[in-house]
Formats: C-alpha cells, structure tokens, sequence
C-alpha cells in the first residue's frame, strides 16, 4: 500500500520515474494532460524536459484533437488524466476510431479504493467499460513494478498498430488522496 | 447582420486563394464543404465529427509542424463547443496557428437554429481574453482583404471571426473515409502513412 497522496507532494516515485523514462523511450514528442495528484511527478518531468511539448488542457476531450493533429505532423503524444475525465472523451474518440489515430493514454484511478470522495464512484466504474465501448484497449496496472511495461506494451500497441490504448493506474498502487493536508 | 453580409464560399475563396502549401483542419459541417469545394488538397484534413476538435488538432499539428503555417478553418458552433480549447492554445500560442471561424450564428446542419453568437457571445472576445493577441472581427470584404496575409503568413497565433451570411450554399463532400483522409494527409506532408 503506497502512502497517502497530497497535492503538495513534490517526491518522484521509482514507478514514476520508471514511467516517464518509458514515455521518453517511445519517442513521444507532445504530451496533453488534465492533472491529477497520482500524475503529478510525471508531469513535472515533462515540463522540464525541453524535448516535450506539454499542452495543459481545460478538458480531456480536446487529449483525442490533441493527438490527432500531433500524428498528422509526425508526433507522437501521450494523454494523461484521471479517470473522472473519460465521460469527457466519448465522442471526440470517435476521431481516433474512424481515422485509426494511435493514442496512448495513461489514467489514474479515482474512486476504486479507500475514495473519500464518493462523487468519483460512477465514473470510476465506468471507466474500463465506457473506454472498451469506443473503442479503446485497456492495459490495467496494480503493482507499481509493472508501470513502465505496461505503458511500453501500450505504447507499442498504439503506435505500431494505429490503435487507442489507455493505461489505467489502479487507485490502491498510486495512493489514495490524503484529505487530512 | 448587415444586408451585404459576406457569402461563406467567398470568403475561403479568398482566404485559400494564396494558401500555399498551409496545413488546413476543417471543422464539421460546413466549413469542411466550403474548403472541400473550393480548395481540395491531400493538405487538408476533414472533419466529420468529434464536434469541437478543429481548433486542438491545429494546436497538436501546429506543434509537430513548427515550420508550416497550419489554418483552422471551422463555425460557429463547431468552436462552441471546443472553447475550451481556446484556452489551451491561449497557454501555448503557436505562432503558425490561425484558426477562422466563419460565424454564420447559426446551427447551419441541423435546421438554422441560432447559436450564442446569435445572442451575446463574442468569440473574438473570448479569443482576447484566453490571452490571444492578434485577433480580428471581420464584416466586409475591405477587412477580409487586409487580414488574409496573417491568415497564411501568422507571426502569432492569429483568431479571426468572419461574420458570414447563414444561407447554405449547398454541399460539397470529401470522403468519409477517415483513414483514407488521414493517410493523404500524413503522405503529403510527411513523406509516409
């Protein structure tokens, strides 16, 4: 069981370093995100990284345009959020199914165990389902061992195949949000 | 809306006319007939749905092609429902980024329904306050003229509004084929699918 998370956790994880070394080894050049605590570590590694490009977005639908006009000029990208923000990518994920757009997400788990908030409940459970319903293949990840080659093996899957590929982070493995800091 | 106001077509006629070799992303519905029927080009990418995606996907190939100039071409309610993505570009500011919105206030595919630019809402305005500078209303065709050289030749993100007349001038469709659309694109562009 990971410690509990805050928001102003500054430390890097060995998963999260693991995974982000991964990102790089995929050749991804632009990466999108709607944060979330368990991705935080992450996405300070990519604003520092001068190599990436890191759009901050104001919804998780515009990951799906994100990465689509990313491919058309030859990018690789990865879309980071957690899982309350999947009921906001169904229908742009139509663009990624029609086209045959690779795109690689990785989502943290919200609302799965030890969840203070139960607002986070519905769309955690819809979340594989709603993902597999559009389309995309689910790589799910419990040990924090297995992060990086899930997000290889995914990598590879939506890269290599021109498919929609989601990374989901199990909630137990990132840390549950520490509501008492 | 005034009486002369500027036909749709028109308007891409004379925005495409000197596109060079520009990117173009079309929004679904009508923009994507107008550039279809008036400037065909494997350069063009067409949408024909995920409503909202227009102006993002120009920020993503914006960002993979820093070197191309890269044209939004969408409507009214096709960038209504992606404002968000306005402040998403407003972040990063691709300075080869020019999104065009032709503002006809109107839901042109579904029965002319008025949209919010009917009422109150100001997209230009919005655009200004997602911190994008170079922003232009245009409303004859004096205007379109002078602002068609930043369109194709952006030096910053550029966010210009059309008002258009809300008359349909009849469709032009390109293929629904989406990989066939992104392959031509990608082999244009890129050398390979």
């Amino acid at each position: 069981m990971a410690a509990g998370l805050t928001a102003t956790d500054m430390s890097v994880r060995p998963w999260q370093q693991d995974m982000f070394d991964a990102i790089k080894e995929l050749d991804i050049k632009q990466v999108g995100y709607v944060p979330d605590a368990g991705h935080s570590a992450v996405i300070r590694m990519c604003h520092a990284d001068t190599d990436l490009k890191v759009a901050v977005m104001s919804n998780e639908a515009e990951g799906m345009g994100l990465a689509a006009g990313a491919w058309l000029g030859g990018d690789r990208s990865v879309i980071l959020m957690q899982s309350s923000g999947v009921g906001n990518c169904a229908n742009a994920l139509t663009l990624i199914e029609n086209c045959r757009f690779p795109l690689l997400m990785i989502i943290t788990m919200r609302g799965e165990w030890a969840e203070f908030n139960p607002w986070q409940f519905p769309m955690s459970r819809a979340t594989p389902g709603l993902l597999e319903l559009m389309g995309t293949r689910i790589f799910r990840v419990d040990r924090e061992e297995d992060a990086a080659d899930t997000v290889r093996g995914a990598g590879r899957f939506a890269f290599d195949g021109n498919l929609s590929a989601a990374v989901l982070l199990s909630q137990k493995m990132i840390g549950s949000k520490d509501w008492n800091k | 809306m005034t009486e002369q106001a500027l036909n749709r077509r028109d308007v891409v006629k004379t925005i495409l006319a000197d596109r060079g070799d520009a990117l173009v992303v079309t929004g679904l519905g009508s923009s994507t007939w107008d550039v279809f029927a008036i400037s065909p080009s494997d350069r063009n990418f067409y949408l024909w749905g995920a409503m909202g995606s227009a102006a993002v996907m120009g920020l993503g190939l914006a960002t993979a092609q820093p070197d191309s100039q890269v044209i939004v071409i969408t409507g009214d309610g096709e960038m209504l429902m992606g404002i968000g993505s306005l402040a998403t570009i407003g972040v990063r500011k691709p300075p080869n980024l020019s999104i065009v919105v032709l503002d006809n206030e109107h839901y042109g595919e579904t029965g002319m329904q008025q949209s919010h630019t009917s009422f109150d809402t100001s997209l230009t305005d919005i655009a200004s306050a997602n911190g994008i500078k170079d922003v232009h209303l245009v409303e004859n065709g004096a205007e379109l003229e002078a602002v068609v050289p930043r369109i194709n030749a952006s030096e910053e993100t550029c966010f210009v509004t059309v008002k258009v007349a809300s008359t349909d001038p009849g469709k032009a469709l390109p293929t629904t084929d989406g990989v066939e659309i992104k392959n031509r694109f990608r082999r244009a562009v890129l050398g390979t699918i």
